[in-house]
Formats: C-alpha cells, sequence, structure tokens
C-alpha cells in the first residue's frame, strides 16, 4: 500500500525537503518555532534547520512581507507563514504594492521568489475575521501566483515547485482539510501552476471547485451518479495562473457547469470562471450557469449560523438538480466534518 | 573631510542639480518626459553625502523623489534620461517612470508608497547579516513617510534582530501640501524616533561636509553590527511637490520661506565653502557644472531619438 500522509503532514514535509534542497531557503512568521508550530506543520524544519533558518518575528504583517522582499531580492526564499488568512490584509500594501510589480516594473533586472503560506479557517466559530479567504483579492494583482490546494498531495508539490519560482507565490491553504489524507511520495515532486486536476469525468454536468470545495464537491458528484447524473470534478490547483482549457474543454463537453468556492460570489473566482466561460463556451451551454459560495454577510460565530453560512454538497446538488431541472431528495448521510476542534 | 572627498561631493551635488535643471527646462516645454516627476532640487547634500559614505555593495531603498540618491549611486545616466522620456532603452524599459527609479547593478531602488522600501530595506540588511556580508541598507525616506505604520514594524523589526541599516529621514516640512505641523507633535522627529536601542540624531540637510563625516560614522557603526540608527537631516524642497515650477501662488508657504531656504541652497554653501578653502576656484566650479550641463543635454536629445517600447512589450515581466 503506498504511503499516506494527510495534509498537514504533506505541508511538513515539503518545507523539510525544500529547506533541504534549497540553502537559500528560510521560514519565519509568528509562531513558526513555538510549541505548536503552526499546527504542527513547521515542527519538523524547526528541529531539522534551527533559529538560523526557522524564527519567530513580531506581528508585523506588512513589514514582514517587505522584508521577505528585500531578502528576495538578494537571492533568498523567504516562506512568510500566515496562520490566519485574514491577517494577510495588513500586507497587502507590500503584497500588491511592491511584491506582485517588482519584476515588471525593474524590466525584470530583479526579481522576487518568495512563497507566502495563508491559512484559512472554517468552523469551530471561527467569526468574522478569522476564516475569510483571500483567494479572489490575491489573484486579481498580475505578478502573484495564486495556489488554493485541496489536497495533500497538491500542496506538497506546489510548496516545492514554489521554492524554484521567481515570482511571490500565495498559497492559500485550508484548515479544515489538515487531517485528509491521500497517498504522497515520499520524494520531491513539483505540482505545476496552471494545471488542473480532473478529479472526476462525467457528461453531465462540470463542477469548477477550490480548496475545501472540491471534497464537497466529489460528494455531491458521487450522490448525484447514484441517481444516474454524472458529473465531471474539476479543481483548478492554481487560480492564477488559470488552466482556462481544461475548464473549457469540460464546459464544452457537458454544456453545464456550477463553479464552487468557499467565498463570496461578488467579484471572486467563481464569478471569474463564470465569465469566461459565458464568454468562450455561450453556444455549447445547455442551461445556465450556477454559482455556489458564501450568503452576502460576514461569517459569524455560532454553530447554527456558521452551518448555514459554508455550503456543503447538498448546496451543490440543489444547484446542479436546478440546472437539470431534476428533484431528489437529498440524503444527510455522509456530512461528517473530519476536523477535530479546537483549533 | 580630504579635499578630493570635498570635490568628488561636489561634483556629485552638481550633477544632480544640473540634471534636474535640464528637467525643468524641457518638462513642460516639450511635454516628453510624461511621468509624475519629483525634483531633488534643494536636497542634494543628503543623496551625494551618503553615496560618497557607502561602498559599492551597499543598497539604498528610497521613494518617490529619488532621482538625487539615483544619480548620486552611479544609476545608469543615460537609462536616466530614457526611462522618463518612456524610451524601450531606459533603465525599466519604460515601466518605472521617475518615481521608481531603480538599477539594482548601482545598489539603487524606489518605490512610491513613502514607507514603501523601509521594510525591504530591513529585509536586504537581514539577508546581509546571515550571509555574514559586511553590507549596509539605507532606508531613505520624506517626514510624512514614518507616518505610515509599516515604518515603526520596520524599526522594530531591524533593531530586535541589530540588522545592518540606516534609518535616514529627510525631514523637508511637507507632505505634498500638507506641513509637518498639521501632521505631527512639536518635538523635532529624531528625538521622538530615538529610543535606548537606537540612538537618534538630527543633521543640517544642507552641509554636505558635516553630513558626509556623520553619515561615514553611522554606516560605519551600522556595518559592524551595532544596531541601527536614524538619522533626521532637515533640508527643504525648493520646488512643487510634483513637477518643475515653483509654487509660491498656492498659499501654503510663502515666497520669502522658499528664499530664506534658497538662500541655504547646499551647491552654493559648498561651492562657497571650497572656494575659500583654497581648494576651487570659481571657474573651476563652474567647468564642473558645465561638463555634467553638456552631458545631460546630449542625454536628453539622445533619449529623445531612442526606441519607444512596443505593444508587445506590455505584457513581458509579469512572471
Amino acid at each position: 500500500m503506498k504511503r499516506q500522509l494527510n495534509y498537514c503532514q504533506a505541508i511538513s514535509e515539503a518545507l523539510v525537503q525544500g529547506m533541504e534542497a534549497h540553502a537559500n531557503a528560510f521560514l519565519f512568521g509568528l509562531g513558526v518555532d513555538d510549541c505548536r508550530g503552526i499546527f504542527a506543520t513547521t515542527l519538523e524544519a524547526n528541529r531539522r534547520f534551527g533559529p538560523s533558518r526557522v524564527f519567530d518575528v513580531p506581528a508585523s504583517e506588512n513589514a514582514l512581507t517587505g522584508i521577505a522582499i528585500g531578502a528576495a531580492l538578494n537571492g533568498k526564499h523567504p516562506i512568510l507563514v500566515h496562520a490566519r488568512n485574514d491577517f494577510m490584509f495588513l500586507a497587502l500594501d507590500q503584497m500588491v504594492n511592491n511584491a506582485a510589480k517588482w519584476k515588471y516594473t525593474y524590466a525584470g533586472k530583479s526579481a522576487v521568489g518568495m512563497t507566502v503560506r495563508a491559512i484559512v479557517g472554517k468552523g469551530w466559530g471561527q467569526g468574522p475575521t478569522h476564516s475569510q479567504n483571500l483567494q479572489a483579492v490575491f489573484s486579481h494583482f498580475p505578478g502573484l501566483i495564486v495556489a488554493a490546494p485541496s489536497n495533500a498531495y497538491d500542496i506538497k508539490g506546489l510548496i516545492l515547485k514554489s521554492l524554484t519560482e521567481k515570482n511571490p507565490v500565495v498559497i492559500i491553504e485550508h484548515r479544515s482539510l489538515y487531517y485528509l489524507s491521500m497517498p504522497v511520495p515520499e520524494e520531491i515532486y513539483h505540482v505545476e501552476f496552471g494545471k488542473a486536476r480532473i478529479w472526476r469525468e462525467g457528461k453531465d454536468l462540470t463542477i469548477v471547485a477550490t480548496s475545501v470545495m472540491v471534497p464537497e464537491a466529489l460528494k455531491a458528484a458521487q450522490v448525484l451518479s447514484g441517481h444516474g447524473i454524472d458529473i465531471e470534478v474539476i479543481d483548478p490547483v492554481t487560480i492564477q495562473p488559470l488552466d482556462e482549457a481544461t475548464i473549457l474543454h469540460s464546459v464544452q463537453k457537458t454544456g453545464r457547469l456550477i463553479c464552487a468556492d468557499g467565498d463570496w460570489l461578488q467579484c471572486s473566482f467563481a464569478s471569474e470562471v463564470a465569465a469566461r466561460m459565458a464568454d468562450k463556451a455561450f453556444h455549447d451551454l445547455k442551461a445556465p450557469i450556477k454559482r455556489v459560495g458564501w450568503p452576502e454577510c460576514p461569517a459569524a460565530v455560532s454553530k447554527t449560523l456558521e452551518e448555514n453560512f459554508h455550503p456543503t454538497h447538498k448546496n451543490i446538488i440543489r444547484a446542479a438538480l436546478e440546472i437539470l431541472d431534476k428533484s431528489i431528495s437529498i440524503p444527510d448521510a455522509d456530512t461528517k466534518d473530519t476536523f477535530v476542534g479546537p483549533y | 573631510m580630504n579635499p578630493q572627498d570635498k570635490k568628488k561631493l561636489l561634483d556629485l551635488m552638481l550633477k544632480i542639480r544640473t540634471v534636474e535643471e535640464k528637467i525643468v527646462e524641457v518638462y513642460d516645454r516639450d511635454q516628453q518626459m510624461r511621468t509624475p516627476t519629483h525634483l531633488s532640487i534643494g536636497q542634494e547634500a543628503v543623496a551625494a553625502a551618503l553615496s560618497l559614505a557607502l561602498t559599492p555593495g551597499d543598497q539604498v531603498f528610497t521613494g518617490h523623489r529619488c532621482h538625487a540618491a539615483y544619480l548620486a549611486r552611479g544609476g545608469d545616466f543615460q537609462g536616466f534620461f530614457d526611462e522618463l522620456c518612456g524610451r524601450k532603452t531606459g533603465v525599466c524599459q519604460g515601466r518605472a517612470g521617475s518615481a521608481h527609479l531603480t538599477d539594482p547593478a548601482a545598489g539603487i531602488f524606489s518605490s512610491p508608497i513613502l514607507s514603501a522600501m523601509m521594510p525591504v530595506a530591513v529585509g536586504a540588511a537581514m539577508s546581509f547579516k546571515m550571509d555574514a556580508n559586511p553590507q549596509v541598507a539605507v532606508a531613505v525616506f520624506g517626514d510624512a513617510a514614518i507616518e505610515e505604520g509599516v515604518f515603526a514594524e520596520s524599526v522594530n523589526f531591524a533593531v530586535t534582530n541589530h540588522l545592518p541599516v540606516l534609518f535616514l529621514c529627510e525631514n523637508n516640512l511637507y507632505s505634498t501640501h500638507t506641513p509637518l505641523s498639521a501632521r505631527q507633535p512639536k518635538s523635532p522627529i529624531f528625538e521622538r524616533m530615538s529610543i535606548p536601542e537606537m540612538k537618534g540624531q538630527q543633521l543640517d540637510g544642507n552641509d554636505a561636509c558635516l553630513l558626509y563625516e556623520k553619515l561615514h560614522a553611522a554606516i560605519s557603526h551600522v556595518r559592524q553590527l551595532k544596531g541601527p540608527l536614524f538619522i533626521e537631516c532637515l533640508t527643504y524642497r525648493v520646488r512643487e511637490h510634483v513637477g518643475p515650477s515653483f509654487d509660491f501662488d498656492r498659499g501654503y508657504r510663502s515666497q520669502e520661506e522658499v528664499e530664506h531656504w534658497m538662500e541655504r541652497c547646499p551647491v552654493a554653501l559648498l561651492t562657497k565653502q571650497l572656494i575659500k578653502e583654497n581648494m576651487l576656484t570659481a571657474s573651476e566650479a563652474e567647468a564642473m557644472r558645465v561638463h555634467w550641463k553638456n552631458k545631460s543635454d546630449k542625454a536628453y536629445e539622445a533619449a529623445l531619438q531612442a526606441p519607444w517600447p512596443e505593444a508587445a512589450d506590455l505584457e513581458q515581466f509579469v512572471y
């Protein structure tokens, strides 16, 4: 049996192997060297490389991003960790005004290869300011690479790939995925940017899902297949660059599209995919495109409010039935969250 | 300070002043430099003294008013004029313009969100220290940059980690048209920025020789990893915030105030001093100016003949 790792272990292994292979790489962020080690993802790197390459920092998100830039333009490869994605709003100036534009503005004479790990929270009352997803924000600005890995294999390969990059790479991790396991090779490998993964082939409807919505899309596909509905599930892996060709090919085949995103829909990645397919696959579409995402309000803490906030496979199934003009009763089974609190 | 260094200092300041005056001459008249341009006229001494006190591997990170530091550090001269004229042969191929002038080979980097380059300077300093390289990073910024949050973050990080970085503030009293008094408490900036772990000092930013001596000492302190320093230089922007003109008519500062500072012109002060010290004659000083005037005229004419970027260049270098 192939070796299994969960998402969290895959991150840890990627950091250790990547820092071993790239002597210029260092890892920093609030708490990277403490006893918890960013939900255990940095413990092994800290043990292995010690304080010269794994070090704690003040809570200065914007400066840390600029510091990463200054180190990167002198040949280092910083890996900066934000234990909560939301704190990166404080780093937007450096991410957008400096990092994203560095190579372009200075005509390629100087480039800033750096990796930013940013973790999205969900559930356990993460609430308004600890469960946001900045994927759409970052992918808006040319110059940044934005990945939203849905599984252990991809996150290991993306982190390792990012260490060879000369552009800033933002890896949007999802805390809810941390304990999902799958076979992960022991050796170093790269997952390419801009190459989507087709998790499941189908002929009736395409679901494009990112990050935490990929397992939900696969659950939805499984339920629908029991009713003779054949779903194709595409995971873009990276949002910027985007493998538009794979999505387009699928939509041309199925003629139906759902974009499922763990984010608000206004100006979102789901909206971007919908717009592109409306533009390029209009005559192939047999039904309107549907988007599944968050309601237009901040996330709330209470369990019952939270349950109504985060879409699941049920929301996807409802959207699919509407598109296909079919009706089935949606089972409650198989909705157990793998995440065990507290955060 | 030895006579050769004093002459070098004057030469650098004349270079900056003469280039800036070339821009004044052609900016409105020719409409060829289509880039918001923040002139360094009146503030030449700080950049010149700093550059003379640095060694080639050191790195300077500055903001929108970057011409002086770029020219003093020896950023590509023809590339400067070509960049301002938006040409493909510009130092950044017409992508950067006046406010982002950057030539990594000369160790000069600029970005115009006032405080944007401070943490980058700190990061450069961190990499120097990691590699045990005896290089220093200098963040050069105006008085308003310390009002932005990342300044506090950058200083905190640099001091905590004993990084080889110098924070050099050019206090020219205004942020665009808003006076310092409307933006900050009355106490001097250097006193407010001085903490036990980072000594602040205030210098006359128009006294080039004094600046050189103090900056030379500060840089050697920083290079020896004795901790970051904060230096405030009192100086004055003679022309408008952005553009080539005087701005007496805008009501935010008086003609008397500008004239008071023009009497303290750093280039005239140093020229007078060197003549008085018999290191230079007036005609030698004039010859130095004419040298840069000829070079500027020629570089500007060459820039106008240089090729434009092509449409196909637009999306190059994003990734």
